[in-house]
């Protein structure tokens, strides 16, 4: 049997990925990606505790995530070809204009 | 079934105005006055309806998913009206900047259809989804006019962090379920209150409460606020700082008091300093903007710090205060940001102090509606700012916060100062310099004005009534 | 070889975890938009496996058929068309990772050649064990489904609209500027 806490190393370990390549990262198509990865990992988190649980409401909401997720990625895309169309590159600190 | 749908009518007839609202426009036959007629007629009819449903007391439906309190009827009547409001003040910039408007009262309507959800949800997944169906709408809305850079930074910045809010309350999600094994604010409440916290539970609901603060806009969580309300167009601001920010705390009041309530003592220690925070930061940084977009953005966040005292405060009376502020922040802010958008002669003008120079001498009615509006942010009376702030600062003192009190009312009388810097160019300044620009008088953005003035008038002199409702609002826990 | 076999649902759950973390790892490190996307592909494929080995099996195939299938084809359509190659080019970047690959796939393959002699020497009793749903014995799609529109009915319905928001969303974001209309 595999115990739960190997899950849930591997879904903090995604968490931890997805939270540097966000604030690190300067293209925003690989921010879009790093949003991911914590989506999957919370979405891995979910499915384990399911399993631990015998409850399937962690296998259901899931479903949601992934298509919120999928719904994001259309509409940060969306945002990136809009970029495009204005300037020539899609590196964030070129979109830092206003002052802090 | 046929009898919980009927209790979904407001909801959808939102939706299905949304759709029909896009198929006219698909079909290229309509004008934008049919458009706006259409938009309007929609967020009426679904207000008509909310009242007609009423109130179900703590009956839960769709399987626990939804509760049609009295909680939830307030809230989905002033993300109504604000949605009206905010559809009146975008007339004046739709015509200018000569965009499509289909697809923006849609997305308006849609925004507005996930906030009534987050207003009636006792249940995180219905929640989650909810959130996300706003928040989504708020981004494309952020990003509609083209031409604008800024538009797209903010549109970048509000979609980056956005996402990243929603991932860390996922995960905080996820681990409150695991914790908990269940998504029902009731019975997280019931599993929390029945044993030792584990440390996933604690986490859970630490990333949990971060996520939430993050779309409240508090300090540290702010980074996005003065960025998008100063880039996206004026309307669109308007509408993200009393929309999306009530519904935000809507929600947050709801998880904190029914679903984490027993891990109170935690969660206040944390909130507290980031109401302190809030307060503090947001008033001193919008002592130094030149941009008024940008000083009316720290200046929401200073507010919403000051509402965090009364979700912090709980019970019957910190609750009635942080509804009845929302209220009051909502047609304020309104009139606020109405009043730039109104301010013609570019798309983006009205943006600089120095915009609204001697417009005291030439608009004089227009410069009191702003003083009137300003006022109300400062908290003086006989204002609804005053009023609000009062209720706020009173229920923290009950609840035992009386230093975030003190703190509250020292920052209030720091924003004066930057408040009156507007009052100042408006009266003060001579009228021969000649920089300021004139006020447009576009007919459904001034009754959208008339409207909050004199409401801010109303609840500021009469507030009773107002109170009286909201007074079985605040138990959506039997305190 | 036993010893494989005893404890092989542990092999396949490290091989898969080091999938998707190494996946993971390359999102954020990897130059290339290009390079990167594929990276997160093969993280989702790992993740897809880790479902199916906590008994989530309709929920790994729709993070294969969502993620892996709509998502990933998305990011590498929009990827192409801003033709972000002019952030930074590294060409043999990917050099290094040949050792690596290589090992991964003799890994995989050792995995693979396991399962086969354990299924022939006896047969699986119980491979994916029905989920018991109102007094029934169920497999895991139609246990997922019975909860999903019978408790999450209203999610499942506000998020078609979300879903309708985002087309709407694509297509007012990725208009070409001169199409505005006049009242």
């Amino acid at each position: 049997m595999i115990p739960l806490s190997w899950y849930l190393v591997v879904s903090v370990l995604m968490l931890a990925c997805g939270l540097v390549g966000l604030l690190v990262r300067r293209n925003f198509i690989t921010v879009l990606m790093s949003v991911e990865l914590i989506l999957n990992a919370a979405n891995l988190n979910f499915v384990a505790f399911a399993r631990q649980l015998g409850d399937l409401t962690g296998q259901v909401f899931p479903v949601f995530v992934i298509t919120i997720a999928a719904a994001e990625a259309a509409i940060g895309l969306g945002i990136i070809v809009q970029l495009s169309r204005l300037k020539t590159t899609v590196a964030l600190d070129a979109v830092n204009e206003m002052r802090g | 079934m046929n009898a919980q749908v009927s209790v979904l009518l407001p909801e959808l007839l939102l939706a299905g105005m949304g759709i029909f609202i896009l198929l006219v426009g698909v079909l290229g036959r309509g004008s934008q006055r049919l458009a706006f007629f259409l938009a309007n007629f929609g967020v009426l009819a679904s207000m008509v309806a909310v009242v007609g449903v009423g109130e179900r007391g703590t009956e839960t439906f769709f399987a626990g998913m939804l509760q049609l309190d009295r909680f939830a009827l307030f809230f989905r009547l002033l993300f109504l009206a604000s949605a009206l409001l905010v559809v009146w003040l975008s007339r004046p910039f739709l015509q200018r900047a000569q965009q499509t408007a289909w697809e923006y009262y849609a997305l308006i309507l849609f925004a507005t259809l996930g906030m009534c959800f987050l207003a009636s949800g006792v249940h995180l997944a219905g929640l989650y989804v909810s959130l996300e169906l706003m928040a989504l709408s708020s981004y494309i809305l952020a990003g509609y006019f083209r031409g604008e850079v800024k538009s797209h930074e903010a549109a970048t910045k509000y979609f980056v962090l956005g996402a990243l809010s929603s991932g860390i309350l996922i995960y905080g999600l996820s681990l409150m379920y695991g914790a908990t094994g269940s998504l029902s604010l009731a019975e997280v409440s019931q599993k929390l209150a029945a044993g030792p916290r584990s440390v996933a539970a604690t986490a859970g609901m630490f990333l949990l409460l971060a996520g939430m603060l993050f779309k409240v806009a508090a300090v540290p969580f702010h980074v996005w606020t003065p960025d998008v309300y100063e880039g996206a167009p004026t309307p669109m601001t308007a509408f993200f700082s009393v929309g999306p920010k009530a519904a935000a705390f809507a929600m947050l009041v709801r998880v904190l008091w029914v679903g984490l309530a027993p891990a109170a003592a935690d969660w206040r220690l944390l909130v507290s300093w980031v109401a302190a925070a809030t307060m503090v930061w947001g008033n001193v940084a919008a002592l130094t903007q030149d941009n008024v977009k940008r000083m009316l953005a720290y200046s929401s966040i200073a507010h919403a710090g000051y509402t965090l005292l009364g979700v912090l405060a709980g019970g019957p009376l910190g609750t009635q205060s942080v509804l009845f502020y929302m209220l009051v922040y909502a047609v304020t802010n309104l009139g606020a940001f109405g009043l730039v958008v109104l301010l013609a002669a570019k798309e983006y003008a009205g943006e600089k102090v120095a915009d609204f120079r001697g417009l005291a001498h030439r608009q004089p009615v227009a410069a009191f509606a702003m003083l009137l509006f300003l006022l109300s942010l400062g908290g003086i009376p006989p204002t609804a700012g005053f009023m609000g702030k009062l209720y706020l600062f009173a229920a923290a003192v009950h609840a035992g916060y009386a230093w975030l009190a003190v703190v509250g009312v020292i920052m209030s009388a720091v924003s004066l100062y930057y408040y009156f810097r507007i009052v100042k160019e408006m009266y003060l300044a001579s009228a021969g310099e000649g920089e300021g620009v004139a006020v447009l008088s576009e007919a459904w953005g001034v009754r959208a004005l008339v409207v909050c003035a004199l409401a801010t008038l109303l609840f500021g002199v009469y507030p009773t009534s107002a109170l009286a409702f909201l007074a079985p609002a605040a138990k959506i826990v039997p305190w | 070889m036993d010893f494989l076999v005893a404890h092989f649902s542990q092999a396949v759950f490290l091989f898969l975890a080091f999938f998707s973390l190494g996946g993971a790892v390359g999102v954020v490190v990897l130059r290339q938009p290009v390079h990167a996307a594929l990276s997160l592909l093969a993280s989702f494929l790992g993740v897809a496996g880790l479902f199916v080995l906590a008994r989530g099996e309709f929920l790994a195939a729709v993070q294969v058929l969502v993620y892996a299938g709509g998502v990933m084809v998305l990011f590498l359509f929009v990827i192409m068309f801003v033709n972000v190659r002019a952030v930074g080019k590294e060409a043999q970047y990917l050099r290094p990772l040949v050792p690596l690959a290589v090992v991964g796939g003799l890994l995989f393959s050792a995995l693979a050649l396991t399962a086969m002699w354990a299924l022939g020497r006896r047969p699986p009793a119980d491979a994916f064990p029905l989920v018991s749903v109102a007094g029934q014995e169920v497999g895991n799609t139609e246990a997922v489904g019975w909860i999903l529109y019978r408790e999450y009915l209203l999610p499942f319905e506000v998020v078609s609209v979300l879903l309708l928001v985002a087309m709407v969303g694509a297509i007012v974001l990725g208009r070409k500027p001169k199409e505005m209309e006049k009242a």
